[in-house]
């Protein structure tokens, strides 16, 4: 067994009783970067030095007895949404390719103060707008489990590195489900917060009342762990949550006996892939072995979910992203012959389709004469989504469904079709709209060996007992221990 | 709903993209689709539903009138495509 | 039609730029005059990822205003963004108010020559300012100074009540002394810290229907304002006698031809796309808050205006002008504690201290000596010690040192001689100089008094105190 194949908190116990050091399960992610990475292609870029500095300081304060943190000194990837101070950071787009931040994003921040080692920037659909990674500028990463296949989007760099076991977590951004269905495919556990438990500041926004960071690792606890970290309130987010912390280790292994877990109807649809199904569907009934009582609820709105969405995040993309003019920082277009010229060329050169495509649906949805039609009713529809949760949690503790309709698909295969691809988020994004947890935990493999997961949506900060609910299931399996055939 | 190019060619103005002529037919295509598939909203009644433009329960924060310190002017212009002194510079403004 | 036959209709929308520390959303100096992007941070600069931060003193003084201007504050009110593209807005939107401003309907009374009018006041919202362009920077550039983007500015927008360019002036100068007894703003219309815009449009006399709007810009001063909406009415009227229709558009004063321009690049087709600001929750202002706010409102200039007519005995014009500035009418009102006649004491205000903080360039707050100082100066004179005329040489000298008036009294030896016996000597003597001068004044050329007057002052160096020397020499004379 490598360094590299232990979980975080295997890592953290290690490196707490001294038999490894941070600096040598760095360079294990380094060198397991350097063996992998040309297949995976996850990151963007590898901060060696920074992180091998890192390590070193965690050693020494290891040494000195006094650790910052439980997971002082265990090497961490982040999708490169996140700013980091000296770093260049391009959310996976042309438009940003050579900036390079003047500060740090809050959770980065949180990150190195606990001690964590930032190994690199890892590969993103551009602007977080895909669900594939295919619309990174740069390259698309690879499935660890089938190199043909995409991790999923947009955080698929970050479940990539992952699963390929080039980093022990990863910090990824969910805003319509692209920290859960990249997980989904790779067979690591994703969990995205409730809206406003994790700060956005420094996080490179694409749809502002929708976007959440979350951690992405192979174990519940790990995931639990990282979230320990990260979800404090943050006075430089006005829509960061006021609201205490639990130890999110403390009911982990209580089990689900006496829970009451919702079947939502509208999730088993026609179209789901017969094998994921089944495997949905076999989970489910290992939970009432497990000892928990499963109740059918109904989620009616679902069906305008994936509409409200894809007007919403494109009206807020289409704002958030008229900053990248070329004027104070980015790519400029050299070229241009007056103002005008500088900002309709450099933005058309500096983003790709996919980006072009949202903010041109935004833009439209925005204009004077179709703001009603569109936008205004998107939000109410939105609320009606809402109350769709409200009352479904009156019922049960949680929502069980898929966290994708399909297994991780070959890319290339929808690029040209954004409708289908859009519809490859119509299980994750009522989460994002309704601003709850959600979480992705592997749940099984099709034949063809590409991981199921299983999606478990909660109330409002009712993280713990989504990880509890989570974990409940891991402990029967350990899935996590497979490794992905590289 | 079908967009038309001319809709099209309107909001590439406003959203500041020098689309190619390729990219304004695609978009035509795509974006009406886009549409058509949203048109589904129409069809709920929303009349008496609130909007939900904040998905958040925080309460409006507020931070204490007091200076911090600036970032200094050479940071601020260091990823400055084009600058002069300490001022951002673009091609010249027509009023 | 004649120019008569038209009824201008004029609204104004102010913006004035908040006297916080720190800007709306960030911690930067809102501080004029600093070298460019001096004043600016992540948040200012519109970087990758960043959030705002409300400023809360910007809400309080929105509160205060609202309050002052008799608007409703609202309990919930919600941000915009406001989309557009220019090099001085670095994020692509203001953050700004819209459907839902923190206050609306207020009034404020001003005066024009047929007495009050109310004018109303439609809303007032919360907003960040922007950049500045340096539109002209040689080699084919022009540059963006970001220092002033993220100034937290009020914008108070009135109904279109005024009906000329004078109640425009009127209705500008009032608001403006009401921001500046508020203490939100420092008023300076040259620095753009308190700015001006002009909708402005024509209607037959007797129409209920308003004529198309203008909307001008670049009023930087009360002169401009009044020229610039002068103009503008009689092109409008111009345009519509000559059998033309005015164009809904944004004009510019062009303060070198004395003519407002039309902006073309402005006329493009601008569409804003507000939507609610996702990145800041609605705002909550408590009924605690607004009732402290309103407990805390200081008394306005037309408040003051009236109570210091009745309470000090002042004429309109005195009172007008010791209310003008809150400063001054707190001094006024410091210095009236220890002085009971206001009359006096205002004319001592508008003639010779006035003189003095003008010719001195003194700002009041740095004024060297107390009220209390210049009651005993006043009371000083009432009393004969010293004479009006050394009375104001003390008071110069009270300026420039802060000493006390007793003190600069005896240093200069500027006392007045009250001692009768010693006046009767100097007249007795100056009497016995001038036997013949007497002889005439006893035959009836009672001009002569002047005289003697004259040669008893300047025998006592110009101490003796006047109304003795009058009675004594009437005395000696036998009057």
């Amino acid at each position: 067994m490598q360094l590299t194949d232990l979980t975080m908190l295997e890592l953290a116990a290690k490196l707490a009783e001294r038999a490894v050091s941070s600096e040598e399960a760095t360079r294990a992610c380094l060198e397991r970067i350097r063996q992998v990475d040309s297949k995976v292609r996850a990151f963007l870029r590898v901060d060696e030095e920074g992180a091998l500095a890192a390590a070193r300081a965690s050693d020494a304060r290891r040494k000195a007895g006094s650790p910052a943190s439980a997971l002082d000194g265990v090497p961490l990837g982040l999708k490169d949404i996140f700013l980091t101070e000296g770093v260049e950071t391009t959310a996976g787009s042309r438009i940003l390719e050579g900036f390079v931040p003047p500060y740090d994003a809050t959770v980065v921040r949180l990150l190195k103060d606990a001690g964590l080692p930032l190994v690199g920037k890892l590969n993103m659909d551009e602007f977080a707008m895909g669900s594939s990674n295919e619309s990174s500028a740069y390259f698309p990463s690879h499935n660890p489990w089938d190199l043909a296949r995409t991790p999923g989007g947009s955080s698929g760099g970050s479940a990539a590195a992952v699963a390929a076991r080039e980093v022990f977590g990863a910090l990824g951004t969910d805003t319509g489900g692209s920290i859960r269905q990249p997980a989904a495919f790779t067979n690591t556990v994703g969990l995205k917060p409730t809206y406003g438990r994790v700060s956005r500041y420094g996080v490179i926004a694409y749809a502002s009342s929708l976007d959440q960071p979350g951690p992405m690792a192979r174990t519940v606890a790990d995931t639990a762990a990282l979230l320990q970290l990260i979800a404090r309130h943050d006075p430089q987010d006005s829509t960061s949550a006021a609201v205490e912390t639990p130890d999110y280790q403390a009911d982990l292994e209580a089990g689900v006996r006496g829970l009451k877990l919702g079947v939502p109807r509208e999730y088993f649809i026609e179209g789901i892939d017969p094998e994921v199904e089944a495997s949905i569907r076999e989970t489910l009934r290992e939970y009432e072995r497990l000892g928990a009582t499963l109740v059918d609820v109904s989620l009616p709105h679902t069906k305008y979910a994936l509409a409200t969405y894809y007007l919403l995040a494109s009206s807020e993309a289409s704002s958030n992203l008229a900053r990248y003019d070329g004027i104070r920082y980015g790519q400029r277009a050299k070229d241009a012959r007056g103002l005008k010229e500088l900002y309709a060329l450099t933005r058309e050169r500096g983003f790709g389709p996919e980006v072009k495509r949202r903010i041109m649906l935004g833009t439209y949805a925005l204009s004077a004469g179709y703001y009603d039609a569109y936008y205004l009713r998107a939000q109410k529809v939105r609320t009606l989504i809402r109350e769709d949760f409200t009352k479904a949690f009156q019922q049960v503790d949680a929502v069980l469904s898929p966290t994708s309709p399909v297994p991780a698909f070959k890319l290339g295969e929808k690029v040209d079709d954004p409708l289908s691809m859009y519809l490859m988020d119509v299980f994750t994004l009522p989460c994002n709209l309704a601003g709850l947890p959600g979480l992705a935990v592997p749940c099984g493999f099709t034949k063809a060996g590409l991981p199921v997961g299983l999606q478990i949506l909660g109330r409002p900060f009712d993280e713990a007992r989504l990880l509890r609910i989570a974990r409940a299931f891991e402990r029967e399996h350990d899935f996590f221990r497979r490794p992905a055939p590289l | 709903m079908a967009l038309t190019l001319e809709q099209v060619r309107h909001v590439a103005t406003l959203a500041r993209l020098a689309l190619t002529p390729e990219e304004e037919q695609r978009f035509t295509t795509q974006l009406s689709a886009v549409l058509d598939a949203v048109a589904q909203l129409q069809s709920l009644d929303v009349e008496a539903v609130e909007p939900t433009s904040h998905a958040t329960l925080a309460a409006s924060l507020l931070r204490e009138d007091v200076m911090k310190p600036s970032l200094p002017p050479e940071k601020s212009l260091a990823n400055a495509p084009a600058k002069s002194g300490t001022s951002f510079a673009v091609p010249k403004i027509i009023e | 039609m004649p120019v008569s036959d038209f009824q201008p209709v004029i609204g104004l929308e102010v913006h004035a730029q908040l006297l916080t520390q720190s800007k709306i959303f960030c911690g930067c100096s809102t501080a004029f005059g600093a070298e460019p992007n001096r004043n600016t941070c992540p948040v200012c600069l519109g970087m990758p990822g960043v959030l705002p931060v409300l400023n809360q003193r910007v809400v309080e003084f929105a509160v205060r205003t609202g309050l002052a201007l008799e608007c409703t504050v609202k309990k919930t009110s919600v941000w915009s963004r406001k989309n557009y593209f220019y090099p001085d807005l670095p994020k692509g939107y203001q953050i700004t108010q819209y459907d839902l401003p923190i206050c609306e309907y207020g009034r404020l009374v001003i005066d024009t020559p047929q007495g009050e009018k109310v004018i109303r006041v439609r809303r007032i919202h919360m907003e960040e300012d922007a950049g500045k362009n340096v539109h002209d920077a040689g080699g084919g550039q022009s540059l963006v100074d970001l220092n002033r983007a993220g100034v937290p500015l009020l914008e108070i927008v009135s109904e279109p009540d005024l009906r000329d360019a004078d109640e425009a002036v009127e209705y500008l100068k009032t608001l403006r002394d009401v921001l500046m007894y508020l203490g939100v703003n420092d008023g300076n219309l040259e620095e753009g810290s308190f700015r001006c815009d002009a909708n402005v449009s024509v209607m037959p006399k007797g129409s209920s229907t308003y004529g198309q709007r203008c909307e001008l810009k670049n009023l930087n001063s009360f002169r401009f304002l009044k020229q610039a909406v002068e103009y503008e009415i009689s092109r409008q009227v111009d345009v519509i006698e000559s059998g033309g229709k005015v164009s809904q558009e944004t004009r510019l004063w062009d303060v070198n031809k004395g003519v407002t321009r039309s902006m073309r690049s402005k006329e493009e087709a601008h569409d804003y796309r507000y939507f609610p600001e996702p990145d800041l929750p609605p705002l909550h202002v408590s009924d605690e808050a607004i009732d402290a706010a309103a407990k805390a409102l200081p008394e306005l200039p037309r408040a003051k205006l009236t109570r210091f007519m009745s309470q000090y005995g002042l004429p309109a014009y005195d009172a007008r002008i010791l209310t003008a500035e809150r400063p001054l009418a707190d001094f006024f009102e410091a210095c009236a504690a220890h002085y009971a006649d206001g009359k006096k004491l205002s004319n001592w205000f508008l003639g010779e201290l006035m003189r003095l903080l003008k010719e001195e360039g003194t700002p009041l707050s740095a004024l060297a000596f107390t009220p209390a100082q210049l009651a005993e100066l006043l009371g000083a004179v009432d009393k004969g010690t010293v004479s009006s005329n050394a009375g104001k040489d003390v008071l110069g000298e009270m300026f420039r040192t802060g000493k006390a008036p007793s003190d600069i009294i005896a240093e200069k030896g500027l006392a007045q001689v009250s001692d009768t016996g010693a006046i009767e000597a100097v007249v007795d003597d100056i009497l016995a100089k001038n036997a013949g001068e007497v002889e005439k004044y006893r035959a009836g050329k009672k001009q002569v008094f002047g005289f003697f007057v004259g040669q008893v002052m300047k025998a006592m160096k110009g101490k003796g105190n006047p109304a003795l020397v009058n009675d004594l020499l009437k005395k000696k004379l036998g009057d």
